[in-house]
């Protein structure tokens, strides 16, 4: 059987708040429900029964074991669509549109969803763990004397709860550290971060100036706009702020805490046809990939310079063969560096065993709705976001070829390819 | 032999009094064992695909501008680089420079050494591949002489075909064995180096001092080495004997790899104080030996066999009260200008200057100690330094070429 064309009907995610800000007081729960139902308005999709919905976090409370079923229960989609969690870190979004497209094109369903969402305001805290050990033993002691015993360990300290780190379990730096470091490697200045970031800002402005938003996202909770973003921010200001990170990366060129949700509408041709819902781009392919940042050296956010040169030999095409570049500002500094490991040919040699660089790209071509830098960084719904951008800038132009690469923590990427419909 | 003054400037309290007062600060001297250290890798002429390869056989941790065109050298070439951008330097340092300037515009050598020249660390060193132009050599000579820290400069001349050949000096000047050989000019032709193992050779003079550090260097470098001296050698014998070249050739008639002319003597004095005996006793020793050795042992020079000949810096620059000496060890490098050999066969020449040997031992304070500082490097050398450079002289492919040891001393060009 010959795989089906996957269509990207269209997407929805609310305005992405910083933490602590719009949405201090949302649940994931609350935040993918919203954009359930506000891409069930705008495909009036009320009371259907979906082959699937797929969606993840990364941030997830004890109690969200089925985020996202419970979340359709809670939408005005029909009760009867099946739903499942998936989730790789900041590739959870992404990974959540291949798998539902990798359906549709198996013919296993017609249509689903693919969402994303994230809460660093809503974060769960945990029980301290000795605390917990001792709760634990203290449920299992079967007599009186032995929960005396067990009572006996509790401790003044162990009312400190745990609360989620932005660290690598493996290595106990946190994401900025890693960052920090690749960027050193590989000489990154910053000058060409702050510049990736003020062109983030001003592209995604621009774009909301001219209404390219205007059908993709649903505002929420009062936000009408992203609130990270900053249309009046310059070299200048970014100029001023201090290093966090290494000595380049400053809290203007990394992506901050944020909280928001998103969606993508997949579906087959047929489906779409039926319902006469215009396509905006088809998914053609994706990959993952991995690295070893923990003996190896390698660095944590640069698995999508592996991811890609994989997919581009799968499907046969070059690097500079591509309209538009989605690439996930997790960092400007990491931008910078896989496109400079792609134009390496050091790397493309003793990394990836080429005997050529990957190649560069025409800057003038990334991330030109905006990025992460500028709408701020929900873990699991970036991929939603970026895909559903891409799509309607494909379709925007008549057509052409884009490509997205998502960094992700663990040593992960994931890259995928999209066609623009006319 | 010792030198009080370099260990007393290593000393916590003398050595910041010294520095303060603004005097000599001589470093440590690193001299043995492999390389270690990152080597920054520039330029992209015709020789940076060779340099690039041979980093790479060495295993040295190198690294390169992201942009240069050298990188796609350094890819070709197997070697794993990592990159260096001057404008996000961080705390890169590195132990070795090496910029390939053939064909570079000048402007070249400012970009490549103006941001890195300060990130170079203790013994470190500086190698620049050129293509023949005397421009090179100014910048190299200044360079060596503001550099500090013991770190060295030296200028490769790449003839236009020997790309391939630089790799036994490319090595040698990276390696610490290679001290004390700094602000030097060295002519890489298209000759083939020939390792020292299993090769058979003759040092004269090889009982003590120099002579004997050349052997032992030889020796571990795997050569049989056979030590020729008035007593306590191999062969004893007067190099100036009537029939010494006769008794030498009957001797080597199977064969000889590696002649080292090293046997020399002073009798210093002033010239008009010099009377001929003293004169014609020195010359006979350093300089009409050596010749008629040379001529007597050419008939069992095997193919590709080594000439080495250990000159001296008077000979370059002159020195008051050695009008004798330097007459002779000139005279050799003459020898080095003029034989004739065949059969990949090459004669080359080491310049020591200030080398701490009983002879310097022996000499006046005030002499001595201007002997020592009066050199890029502050102190002065040690006999495995002239060592090394022979070894290296005769496992290479080089010739005619004439390399001091001097620390690149103030004293003559």
């Amino acid at each position: 059987m010959k795989p089906r064309r996957v269509a990207i009907i269209g997407g929805n995610r609310i305005p992405f708040a910083r933490s602590n800000g719009a949405y201090a007081h949302a649940s994931d729960q609350d935040m993918l429900t919203a954009v359930l139902d506000g891409l069930v308005e705008r495909f009036s999709l009320e009371g259907e029964r979906l082959g699937e919905v797929v969606a993840g976090a990364v941030l997830k409370h004890a109690r969200d074991r089925d985020l996202t079923r419970e979340s359709v229960l809670g939408s005005r989609l029909a009760p009867e669509t099946p739903a499942y969690d998936l989730q790789q870190a900041c590739g959870t979004g992404l990974e959540t549109v291949i798998t539902v497209a990798n359906k549709i094109a198996l013919g296993q369903i017609d249509v689903g969803v693919a969402g994303g969402v994230d809460t660093a305001s809503d974060a769960p805290i945990a029980v301290n763990e000795d605390l917990r050990q001792i709760l634990l033993d203290l449920q299992r002691a079967k007599s009186l004397p032995a929960r005396a015993r067990t009572l006996t360990r509790l401790r003044p300290g162990q009312v400190v709860p745990e609360i989620p780190r932005n660290a690598e379990p493996r290595t106990g730096l946190s994401m900025g550290e890693h960052a920090a470091r690749t960027a050193a490697e590989w000489g990154i200045t910053r000058l060409e971060q702050d510049e990736l970031a003020v062109a983030s800002h001003r592209n995604m402005a621009a774009a909301y100036e001219r209404g390219f938003y205007a059908d993709l996202i649903t505002p929420y909770l009062g936000l009408e706009r992203d609130q990270n973003l900053r249309p009046d921010t310059s070299l200048e200001k970014l100029a001023k702020l201090k290093p966090v990170f290494g000595d380049t990366m400053t809290a203007g060129n990394s992506t901050p805490l944020t909280d928001g949700a998103s969606t993508v509408l997949l579906a087959s041709e047929e489906w779409a046809a039926e319902r006469g819902l215009p396509v905006l781009a088809y998914f053609v392919d994706a990959q993952t990939a991995a690295v070893d940042h923990v003996h190896k050296g390698e660095g944590l956010l640069m698995a999508p310079a592996y991811a890609l040169p994989a997919l581009l030999d799968r499907a046969g095409l070059g690097l500079a063969d591509f309209d538009l570049y989605e690439i996930h500002e997790a960092f400007a500094s990491q931008v910078l560096a896989t496109l400079a490991a792609w134009r390496d040919p050091v790397f493309a040699r003793e990394r990836l065993g080429r005997d050529a660089a990957v190649g560069e790209i025409d800057r003038s071509r990334l991330n030109v709705n905006g990025g992460s830098l500028a709408a701020g960084h929900p873990f699991a719904a970036t991929g939603g976001r970026i895909v559903a951008t891409l799509a309607k800038a494909l379709h925007e132009r008549g057509g052409g070829r884009g490509v997205i690469s998502i960094c992700a923590a663990g040593g992960q990427g994931v890259v995928a390819i999209l066609e623009g419909a006319a | 032999m010792s030198d009080r003054y370099a260990r007393l400037v290593r000393m916590p309290v003398a050595g910041g009094v010294a520095k303060r007062v603004g005097l000599p600060q001589p470093v440590a001297l690193e001299r043995e064992g492999p390389f270690r250290g990152r080597v920054l890798l520039g330029g992209a002429g015709r020789v940076a695909r060779s340099a690039a390869s041979v980093l790479a056989a060495m295993e040295v941790d190198a690294a390169t501008a992201l942009d240069d065109p050298v990188r796609e050298h350094a890819a070709a070439a197997g070697l794993g680089a990592a990159v260096f951008n001057p404008l996000a330097p961080a705390d890169q340092r590195f132990k070795a420079l090496v910029f390939d300037a053939t064909g570079a515009e000048l402007v070249e050598l400012h970009r490549f050494f103006h941001p890195t020249v300060r990130r170079i660390l203790p013994s470190g060193r500086v190698i620049v591949l050129g293509d023949g132009r005397r421009a090179l050599e100014g910048f190299t000579r200044s360079l060596g002489k503001e550099i500090g820290r013991g770190a060295t400069v030296n200028l490769v001349h790449v003839s236009e075909g020997a790309e391939e050949r630089i790799g036994d000096t490319l090595r040698f000047l990276l390696e610490p064995r290679s001290a004390y050989v700094s602000g030097q000019v060295i002519r890489v032709g298209a000759g083939e180096g020939v390792p020292l193992a299993g090769r058979t050779a003759l040092v004269t003079g090889a009982s003590r001092g120099i002579g004997a550090a050349i052997a032992d260097v030889l020796e571990r470098e795997g050569a049989e080495v056979v030590r020729l001296d008035l007593r306590d050698a191999d062969i004893e014998l007067d190099i100036t004997a009537e029939d010494a070249p006769a008794v030498l050739a009957e001797r080597f008639a199977d064969g000889l790899d590696v002649l080292v002319h090293n046997a020399g003597i002073t009798k210093d004095r002033t010239l008009g104080k010099m009377p001929e005996e003293r004169w014609q006793a020195v010359l006979e020793v350093n300089l009409f030996a050596p010749q008629r050795i040379t001529d007597a042992l050419l008939g069992v020079l095997r193919e590709r066999g080594r000439i080495v000949c250990v000159s001296s810096l008077s000979a370059i620059a002159g020195n008051a009260g050695q009008t004798n000496y330097a007459t002779s060890k000139a005279g050799l490098l003459d020898l080095v200008d003029t034989l004739e050999l065949s059969g990949g066969s090459t004669i080359n020449a080491v310049a020591p200057g200030f080398i701490e040997t009983a002879m310097t031992a022996a000499m006046p304070l005030g002499v001595r100690e201007a002997g020592r500082r009066l050199n890029s490097l502050r102190q002065g050398g040690l006999p495995v330094d002239v060592a090394e450079t022979v070894a290296w002289l005769a496992a290479s492919g080089l010739d005619r070429n004439v390399v001091r040891v001097c620390g690149q001393s103030l004293l003559g060009a």
